[in-house]
């Protein structure tokens, strides 16, 4: 199991909680186990593509990951908005 | 008392008031994030947003308490899974005839049907499918579905535009679509690549006059056109006393199929009003003849843009009040039908959109 952190909105998306313990064994796979848990999140982090949105970063023990990042038990998963505006 | 319903890059505002004595900012709502369109449905009072945050992508909100009440989010906004590409952005929502219908446009040329007020949607597979889909061109603002024109009366008939893709008509619920292209002329295609249907047609706006309902009015992406057959084939009438043939924002006074209203901007490689002044365009003899209406605009060194979706009405007649908003953030409005103008707000955030009640 990893673990994956969310924060604003998709915090409160995700059942008003910050971490979840998910199966998975990449990235994408602990996201769709995120969305199949919280439904409200569909469309928010991954896109129709199952690409993460542009604007979304992900690391993995704090490391920059993507769909593809292989995920180990005991990981940290981190979903962040980029920094990004103008 | 009039109300508009303001979708600016920086939220929603909402503002009270009439144009003689001034309106007042009632509600900010989505305060940091994009409202590229947002309206009411006249026939519940429902509120829908589209909302395009630059983490989360586009969604439509909706809410039939006050705007400071809590927002749903509508379901079903997607494209179909596992494609090559992903919604990008709503450009429009607009009622139905049908009751409970709305529909929405978007990009990438994608337009989605709701039968139960806003709440859920689906795509429309007619327009999706189209097989020659895979050809069309983007505009500049991306293959953005921005104009969406019923026929009163009759929830069959239906005409959309897509910014290059064209004009696309259908008399079947949206089951089957055609081209309503013929007579537009692309003056920045080579002439020998007018012959493709799939190079852009690149439509602006198009508005329909409600009263007489085969009557449409476009703006292009270089020319003013009207059409007499329901938007299958158009006439150029931007000529004469226009300052200009390129712009987006067009209205009608929907007590006089005659009638139409632009904003015209300088040309496609200078967005802004033309000669440092702010004035709109009035026809009331089907584009024939056109006289300028800026009593009460900015007349020096005024160098606006009104967006597309920035330019509204109420009422119709004498009485018809026209409204628009700039990317500076100006609000202007008339009570008499555009012969006299007043400023209603200033320093809002880039105005996206307007709909007036």
């Amino acid at each position: 199991m990893a673990i994956v952190s969310v924060r604003g909105p998709l915090r409160k998306l995700a059942g008003a909680r910050a971490e979840h313990e998910l199966e998975g064994v990449t990235v994408l796979e602990l996201l769709r186990a995120l969305e199949g848990r919280h439904p409200d999140l569909g469309g928010w982090v991954l896109d129709e593509r199952g690409l993460i949105r542009r604007h979304i970063n992900v690391y993995v023990n704090g490391e920059r990951g993507e769909e593809a990042t292989p995920v180990r038990d005991g990981d940290r998963v981190e979903v962040l908005p980029a920094i990004t505006g103008g | 008392m009039s109300e508009l319903v303001v979708g600016t890059k920086k939220g929603l505002f909402l503002l009270e008031g009439e144009p003689n004595s001034g309106f007042d900012i009632t509600t900010r709502a989505f305060a940091g994030d994009p409202v590229d369109f947002a309206t009411r449905d006249p026939r519940t009072g429902r509120l829908l947003a589209a909302v395009t945050s630059p983490f989360y992508g586009p969604k439509i909100f909706y809410t039939d308490g006050g705007p400071e009440a809590e927002w749903e989010q509508a379901e079903g906004l997607a494209l179909p899974e596992g494609g090559d590409s992903a919604l990008e952005r709503i450009w429009v929502i607009a009622p139905g005839e049908a009751d409970g219908t709305l529909y929405a446009g978007g990009d990438p040329g994608v337009l989605f049907e709701s039968h139960d007020g806003g709440a859920s949607w689906e795509i429309n597979a007619g327009l999706w499918e189209q097989p020659s889909r895979p050809h069309w061109q983007p505009g500049g603002g991306g293959l953005c579905l921005h104009s969406i024109s019923t026929w009163p009366g009759d929830p069959d008939r239906l005409a959309v535009a897509v910014s290059a893709a064209g004009m696309w008509l259908t008399e079947d619920g949206g089951r089957t679509w055609r081209r309503g292209n013929e007579g537009l002329n692309p003056g920045y295609l080579p002439e020998e690549a007018l012959a493709d249907e799939n190079a852009g047609r690149c439509v602006h706006h198009v508005e329909r006059a409600p009263r007489q309902p085969s009557r449409m009015f476009m703006q292009f992406h270089g020319g003013v056109y009207r059409s007499d057959d329901a938007g299958g084939s158009w006439t150029d009438i931007g000529g004469g006393e226009l300052p200009s043939d390129f712009g987006f924002p067009l209205m009608i006074d929907p007590a006089d199929p005659d009638s139409a209203y632009l904003i015209p901007l300088v040309a496609d490689m200078d967005r802004v009003t033309p000669d440092g002044r702010v004035r709109v365009y009035e026809t009331r003899d089907g584009g024939s003849t056109w006289a300028a209406r800026g009593d009460g605009l900015p007349a020096q060194h005024a160098y606006l843009t009104v967006l597309r979706q920035a330019f509204n009405r109420v009422g119709e007649g004498p009485e018809l009040e026209l409204y628009f908003g700039s990317t500076s953030g100006e609000l202007f409005g008339s009570c008499d039908a555009g012969a006299s103008w007043s400023t209603l707000a200033t320093r809002l955030p880039p105005v996206f959109s307007l709909v007036a009640f």
